[in-house]
């Protein structure tokens, strides 16, 4: 069981907290769960900001387990046009759903929903702030494909301000004792917020303006796309952009073993010819959000239902600490 | 001439309301602006700036009559003003002193600077801020505010 009814921030989450639901989702990748596990129960999506991965991986993961989701739709057809509020809404389809996915431009929405319901809810990305299943599926990917997930040396690159993966990431990596490299141009670095977090935790952390200083140490370079629409001038963007690309080229000075994550969708930050490379691990990441995103609801959802839980205990070997 | 005897000398005592005292040097009116007291106050207000003091050095002293302060109030004072001391008089007398705390949290107090904070956002929530050493931090979009904090209140 998770210690938590609701999961709203990555900084939340403890260590077991996440090694119970990645082990969960190694156990269901393994042996998947009968068809009606959770038949009859209803995921309410209340996204209010357009999605694809984060949604159809909810959508798939609630399905796959027997149950079915509720979509409130695009957000334009929805009450919150005629002036309802979020806390109203989240009141509302709680009364349909028996959890709720939610996705809001706003810093702190879930926290606030949270407030309002009784049934879990789920942060699935709030504005600028967190989106914690996001981590857990990124953390998932680590420790099938980088030896586990303690002692690893990561280089986070990007949009750090507004990139909700980032912060949420920085958080969870920093229980695992994680060496962390952030890499961005100075206007784009990690939020006081996060930085404060960060310090207090103790984190192994250091900062840099170009992935050439660290590049080679990393077991992991996890990147994420430069918001153009963050640069009040384009000429701004364009300056920096090109510094924060890679290519099959770049990752020559990379360890055979580093593996390339993103959170997807990608734009130019990472060329196509990474693809067939052994460092590229992205698509198999996005892949990833069905079985932890199934382990997470089966967690949350356990509590009330009567079947058995999914055996997480058996052959761990992909579990271990160890590198 | 005493600490105290300087003060009565220069401000002179209430029958009945609040002192707020060893407010740091210049920081009285971000009190008054705490306190919603402006220049359009009908209140009874005595301000004293930059009077010597053997604790701070300079400190202001705020004196307000008829009027004591919520906790509310207090909890905010405290976030710029730690080392201020708060008196009730009643008639002529110190009813009770209390020095400061600073609270853990303060509720409904300040508003979040952050325009994109779900509490900027027409939602049916009041205002929360964690107080950290040097300053305070949204519970909801953890945005932290170190500087102008009186900027922000919303008492």
């Amino acid at each position: 069981m998770l210690d938590r009814d609701h999961v709203i921030t990555a900084k939340n989450l403890s260590r077991a907290d996440i090694e119970t639901v990645l082990d969960r989702a190694a156990a269901i990748e393994r042996d998947p769960p009968d068809r009606d596990r959770h038949a009859g129960r209803l995921l309410g999506l209340c996204f209010f900001e357009p999605s694809t991965r984060t949604r159809m991986s909810f959508e798939a993961a609630i399905k796959r387990l027997g149950g079915d989701a509720l979509d409130m739709g695009p957000v334009d057809s929805s009450s919150a046009t005629k002036g309802e509020s979020l806390a109203d809404t989240v009141r509302v389809i709680e009364g349909y759903a028996d959890a709720l996915v939610l996705r809001h431009p706003s810093e702190g929405a879930a926290t606030m929903a949270s407030d309002f319901v009784d049934v879990p809810l789920l942060n699935a990305g709030d504005g600028a702030g967190q989106h914690p299943t996001q981590t857990l599926l990124d953390l998932y990917t680590m420790r099938e494909n980088a030896g586990g997930l303690t002692d690893l040396t990561v280089g986070i690159m990007g949009d750090l301000k507004y990139g909700r993966t980032v912060h949420s990431l920085a958080y969870a990596l920093t229980k695992f004792d994680a060496s962390q490299h952030f890499v961005s141009p100075e206007s784009l670095r990690l939020p006081r917020s996060v930085r404060y977090d960060l310090h207090e935790a103790g984190a192994q952390v250091r900062e840099h303006e170009d992935l050439d200083d660290v590049l080679s140490e990393l077991d992991v370079l996890y990147v994420t796309r430069i918001q153009r629409e963050r640069f009040p001038d384009e000429n701004e963007y364009r300056a920096v952009a090109g510094e924060y690309r890679i290519d099959a080229e770049t990752l020559d000075r990379a360890r055979d073993e580093c593996i390339v994550m993103h959170p997807l969708p990608r734009v130019d930050e990472i060329a196509p010819d990474v693809d067939p490379t052994d460092h590229a691990h992205y698509f198999e990441q996005a892949h990833n959000g069905v079985p932890v995103r199934m382990a997470l609801l089966d967690l949350l959802l356990d509590d009330t239902d009567d079947g058995e839980a999914v055996d997480a205990t058996e052959d761990d070997s992909a579990n271990g600490g160890s590198r | 001439m005493s600490e105290r005897d300087d003060h009565e000398l220069r401000i002179s005592k209430i029958e009945n309301g609040t002192v707020i005292d060893h407010i740091a040097g210049g920081h009285a009116p971000d009190v008054l602006a705490i306190l919603g007291i402006g220049s359009s106050t009908d209140e009874v207000v005595s301000v004293g700036m930059n009077v010597p003091s053997d604790r701070l050095g300079h400190k202001d002293v705020v004196k307000i009559e008829g009027r004591e302060l919520s906790q509310d109030e207090v909890d905010v004072i405290s976030l710029i003003a730690p080392a201020a001391s708060i008196n009730i008089i009643r008639e002529y007398g110190v009813a009770e002193k209390h020095r400061v705390e600073r609270p853990a949290v303060v509720e409904g107090v300040l508003s979040c600077p952050n325009h994109d904070c779900i509490t900027t956002d027409g939602e049916p929530v009041t205002s929360r801020f964690e107080v950290l050493d040097d300053g305070v931090r949204c519970a909801y979009c953890e945005t932290i505010l170190r500087e102008n904090l009186t900027e922000h209140i919303d008492v």
